[in-house]
């Protein structure tokens, strides 16, 4: 027999999980430069919910700071919704996640590369919802601090969101399971971002703002953490 | 090269394979047959590592899964009823992503030789949504060889496919088996396993009921093969 002379006989190692987690970024994102079918979906979702809210409530200007926050985090996390269930349905439905399963490397560089694409998709999403909003609603959101939330905020939203998103796409009604299972979890988090997010608009100090910002962290981090130790068993049969 | 012992898989209730025995040589071009819901492709997935045995032992190149399913998985090249490519991107797109999970060394050049292996280096800019279904499955085919696996597993790979495809696809694990390469593949397509394996095993009923070198059927497969379904 012609011995094998491409495969690597090492075990996986950091340089492996890296180069694993950067080529599902690469793909997923190189697939969506060419069909677009995500991110307009989740932007033109995102705007209209933004258009509605704008139509649908009367803010007078000193309630714009307080009411800001929730709508827009709660478009961020519907168009998000979006986002992830479409992620996790074009690798079940062609049965490329069968492909991704197959490849020699620790299955959570999987989970990561696929949480860093939808990651770069809602921040896409919120950099152009963000001058959209401050026109509509003749505020500033190009706050430093309010920036930091958002970053923080989505960040634990797709660790968790991407997560049950692989648990969701293996039934037949995953449209519907998703936000069935994720809005529960993000409770804390929504809770978080939202108040942060105020806090900065509010100009309040940052000793009452750091609470939420130590929850969003703490939250992100434990997320990362269990997908980390659960995704392989998730996505096992 | 693949040892198999006592394998059960259930799916709650259901037993799908009861206590199967399998072994395979290296170098050896097995073809597993059988009607459909014989457990055939529950087996292959299991030898794949993409789904955990309930009961029993399963080592494939020296490696027990799942415990070491991340070194058997360098090892083996997986062939589906789907192609596992992404139509968003070009064949050779599809091609540079799984070299960079499989960590190849110098991926261009091994890219563009399996390319040429299945006869698809002039469409190795198109997108693969645009591929018919023989292209796709050739394309599949070098996806599954790429990383110059030790054991190549098929489940069903003719499916859909025309003759020309099935023509070009036989070239291809030909060539596969010619190396020395632990082929195994799964099937009802009786005539065209025919002369491609050197041996046939029979699964029905969650059990290989049967198995036969081609040498010892001297062409009388259909005949092996409904013998062992109606005992």
């Amino acid at each position: 027999m012609t011995p094998s002379r491409r495969v690597p006989s090492s075990p996986p190692s950091r340089s492996s999980f890296a180069r694993a987690v950067l080529a599902v970024l690469w793909k997923d994102l190189a697939a969506e430069v060419r069909s677009r079918e995500l991110l307009s979906a989740m932007l033109v979702f995102a705007l209209l919910v933004i258009l509605i809210f704008n139509f649908a409530i009367e803010l007078a200007p000193d309630l714009r700071p307080t009411i800001t926050p929730g709508v827009l985090w709660v478009t961020l996390a519907f168009a998000g919704t979006l986002g992830l269930n479409r992620s996790m349905a074009v690798e079940k439905d062609r049965g490329c996640l069968d492909g991704l399963l197959l490849a020699p490397v620790d299955r959570s560089a999987i989970f990561f590369g696929k949480m860093l694409a939808n990651w770069v998709f809602m921040l896409l999403v919120a950099v152009i919802i963000l001058p959209l909003y401050s026109v509509l609603y003749n505020l500033n959101l190009f706050h430093p601090g309010l920036l930091l939330v958002i970053l923080l905020g989505s960040l634990g939203y797709v660790a968790v969101g991407t997560l049950l998103a692989s648990m969701a796409v293996q039934a037949r009604t995953r449209d519907i399971l998703l936000p069935i299972l994720l809005f529960p979890v993000i409770v804390p988090l929504l809770l978080a971002a939202v108040r942060a997010s105020g806090g900065f608009l509010q100009a309040a100090p940052f000793e009452q703002i750091r609470p939420w910002l130590n929850l969003l962290i703490g939250y992100d981090a434990i997320f990362l953490a269990v997908a980390y130790m659960l995704f392989d068993a998730i996505v096992e049969e | 090269m693949i040892r198999v012992r006592k394998l059960v898989k259930r799916f709650g209730l259901k037993t799908v394979l009861r206590g199967l025995d399998f072994d395979v040589q290296a170098g050896e071009f097995v073809a597993i047959l059988g009607p459909n819901g014989a457990g055939k492709t529950t087996f292959l997935r299991i030898l794949a590592s993409l789904t955990r045995p309930s009961l029993g032992e399963v080592v494939l190149a020296g490696c027990r899964l799942p415990a070491q399913a991340a070194a058997v998985r360098a090892r083996l090249g997986v062939v589906t009823h789907q192609p596992l490519l992404y139509g968003d991107l070009t064949a050779e797109e599809n091609l540079r992503f799984y070299a960079r999970l499989y960590n190849l060394p110098r991926p261009a050049d091994r890219i563009e030789e399996v390319l040429d292996l299945v006869g698809l280096a002039s469409r190795r800019r198109d997108l693969v949504r645009t591929f018919s279904r023989g292209m796709q499955q050739r394309l599949a085919i070098g996806r599954a060889i790429l990383h110059d696996p030790d054991i190549l597993l098929l489940d069903e790979p003719h499916t859909g496919l025309d003759q020309e495809a099935c023509d070009m696809l036989d070239r291809l694990l030909d060539q596969v088996a010619a190396r020395g390469r632990t082929v195994v593949m799964t099937s009802h397509d009786l005539a065209r396993v025919e002369d491609l394996a050197s041996r046939f095993d029979i699964l029905t009923g969650g059990l290989l009921r049967a198995s036969a070198h081609r040498q010892e059927l001297r062409g009388n497969l259909l005949d092996f093969y409904r013998e062992t379904l109606a005992k």
